[in-house]
């Protein structure tokens, strides 16, 4: 720095106000920035997820506080059938969405990772269906679904598959496959977006070195492509598990849990019971048999992340 | 294709490596491709054709071809917008998405900051404790969140919604914005603070300016997040004129036991449109924020 400008280089004015100290002083500038997430998390989080497994264990209905009345609500549910249907469909639901998911969203990340035309635009247009509010989406595949004038039962039958139209949503199998085809409509792209930015991270001398050692494209895929890709994997998968174990739209929206209770997922039968029905207390008991699979979840997550930080060896916080 | 120019492309692309004929490339790349986006796209044409057929054509396959449209109508619009409150339901999820985008922006913005740069001790605890609320779904927090929504007299306000929303999207935006803030230079900061600026002066003259596209990715990703909510909506909103439209279309336009499938789809094709209009401006920000948080 020249000797002109240190000399009218003049210290910005302090404001002596005690208030601006305040603000500069670490302690509470902490305090003062963490006040609003922390606040709004702990009073509509934090908060609410105690309050809900208090109330698991209250008779509380809609406009009546309840009181304790420890375990029954949960030795209720053990004995009522359409909560053990809506466990197994939870967890039927998440298994095959997942696995539909991933194998397909892995296959789309692996053809958008090559060099194409219109790249960007296609991205663009693969993530639509994840933007669109899922209750619409699901709506146009309720009339999809529809059992007079479903498109696909059309086009069956102009192939000559078939000649009658599909039962798609009023017979408990196929309304549970429909749905879970819709579900994986629906989270293709993120799994495929997600995927293909692990892709592309992935140097492409791994691919060259194991060229010219001869390998065949399975094994790349298999010995680089796969490991590199796990520990990306393994947090995707954790959120879709998440997300779709606890999934509500697109059952409220397509079929309401129907027929004869055969679709409910524990969400949608947490709002019958809890909302529509106004038994607080067994809704709640129904959203906590929820919680022992997402902790399962959460574990997994924790575990591919330290896998990660070992693979990298350090580097990552 | 000789041996150079296969190995000049594959430095560039690995996966072109393996690929040694045009046919071939068609086959097991363009044909998938193609079907893909098909496959995810047809369910918003067939939701865009269907809104714009007159009734005589949408339930007669047999005289009209279904994919195509033969006297396009705007009735089922006409009465959309004339016919029913749906331009109150399209404000009041503007506003609802806006305000609750705002707060979440603001309160996750000081929040990696707080954790990010002003290191204080146990701050990557608070950050451990913020990523696992986002592992907390609505599913499990609207039945007890409706009775608080009830006890502080906010049931069937739009203040219910904008408070509530903030609970998945400032999680979400905290970690993408620490990652953001992390990328920027540390030494900025240390020359501001030589310089006398204070912590707030350097959050707003200096770090904030530099995540702008940390804002913008979080801000668009609250923004259609928050669009998209369905559950507390549905809980937390009773009277018909005050519902979001993705909660409006299924329980106002669903009436009887014969379904208004013009109606219901060319609500849905309106729903959808805004968002994704506006998503389409930012696409870029958009993936660098879904893929961003997924790294991190």
């Amino acid at each position: 720095m020249s000797a002109t400008t240190a000399a009218t280089w003049v210290r910005p004015k302090r404001d002596p106000s005690w208030v601006v100290r305040l603000f500069d002083w670490k302690p509470f500038l902490v305090f003062a920035c963490l006040l609003p997430a922390v606040g709004l998390l702990t009073v509509f989080l934090t908060y609410p997820l105690g309050l809900g497994i208090w109330l698991a264990f209250t008779d509380t209905t809609i406009g009546r506080p309840g009181k304790y009345i420890g375990w029954e609500n949960f030795e209720y549910l053990l004995e009522d059938r359409n909560w053990w249907n809506a466990v197994f469909y939870s967890v039927f639901y998440t298994g095959v969405a997942t696995i539909g998911k991933f194998a397909l969203g892995l296959w789309l990340a692996l053809l958008l990772n090559n060099h194409l035309p219109f790249k960007s635009l296609l991205r663009a247009i693969i993530l639509l269906p994840w933007i669109v509010p899922t209750v619409l989406s699901a709506i146009a595949f309720w009339w999809i679904y529809d059992p007079q004038f479903s498109i696909l039962s059309y086009l069956a039958i102009k192939a000559g598959v078939t000649t009658e139209n599909f039962d798609f949503i009023n017979t408990p199998w196929s309304a549970r496959f429909s749905l879970i085809a819709a579900n994986i409509w629906r989270g293709i792209p993120f799994v495929a977006i997600s995927l293909l930015a692990g892709l592309q991270t992935i140097s492409p001398s791994l691919y060259e070195a194991a060229l010219l050692d001869g390998s065949t494209s399975w094994q790349r895929f298999r010995y680089i492509t796969f490991p590199m890709l796990l520990p990306i994997l393994a947090i995707v998968m954790t959120f879709s598990i998440i997300f779709t174990f606890t999934d509500f739209q697109l059952v409220y929206a397509i079929t309401r849990g129907g027929p004869v209770n055969s679709t409910h997922l524990l969400a949608t039968l947490a709002f019958q019971r809890g909302i529509a029905g106004g038994e607080l207390g067994e809704g709640a008991a129904i959203a906590v048999s929820m919680i022992p699979f997402l902790v399962f979840a959460t574990l997994f997550s924790y575990f591919a992340l330290a896998r990660r930080k070992w693979q990298q060896g350090e580097g990552n916080d | 294709m000789t041996e150079a120019t296969q190995s000049n492309s594959a430095t560039a692309q690995p996966e072109a490596m393996s690929w040694d004929s045009k046919s071939r490339r068609m086959v097991m790349l363009y044909v998938p491709l193609a079907c893909f986006v098909l496959i995810l796209l047809f369910p918003f044409y067939w939701m865009t054709i269907t809104a714009f057929k007159p009734n005589a054509e949408l339930y007669d396959y047999n005289t009209y071809n279904p994919f195509l449209i033969g006297s396009p109508t705007l009735d089922h619009i006409r009465h959309l917008l004339f016919g029913t409150a749906y331009p109150r339901w399209l404000l009041t999820t503007m506003m609802v998405a806006v305000a609750s985008t705002f707060i979440s922006l603001l309160a996750s913005t000081l929040a990696a900051y707080a954790i990010q740069r002003l290191r204080f001790k146990g701050s990557q605890y608070v950050g451990l404790g913020i990523y696992l609320a986002y592992l907390v779904p609505p599913s499990i927090l609207f039945i007890p969140l409706a009775t608080i929504v009830y006890q502080l007299g906010l049931f069937d306000t739009p203040f219910a919604l904008i408070l509530t929303f903030p609970t998945f999207l400032i999680p979400f935006c905290t970690w993408l914005l620490i990652g953001y803030f992390k990328s920027i230079p540390y030494e900025l900061e240390e020359c501001a603070l030589i310089d006398g600026a204070t912590r707030l002066q350097i959050l707003r003259r200096i770090t904030l300016p530099l995540a702008v596209p940390g804002l913008i990715s979080a801000g668009i990703f609250s923004f259609t997040l928050s669009w998209n909510e369905f559950i507390y909506s549905l809980a937390f909103i009773q009277s018909s004129e005050k519902k979001t439209v993705p909660v409006a279309i299924l329980t106002e336009l669903v009436t009887g036991d014969v379904y208004q499938w013009g109606a219901l789809m060319a609500g849905s094709l309106l729903g959808s449109l805004p968002v994704a209009i506006f998503y389409s401006f930012f696409v870029d920000y958009y993936v660098s924020s879904l893929t961003g948080a997924v790294k991190e």
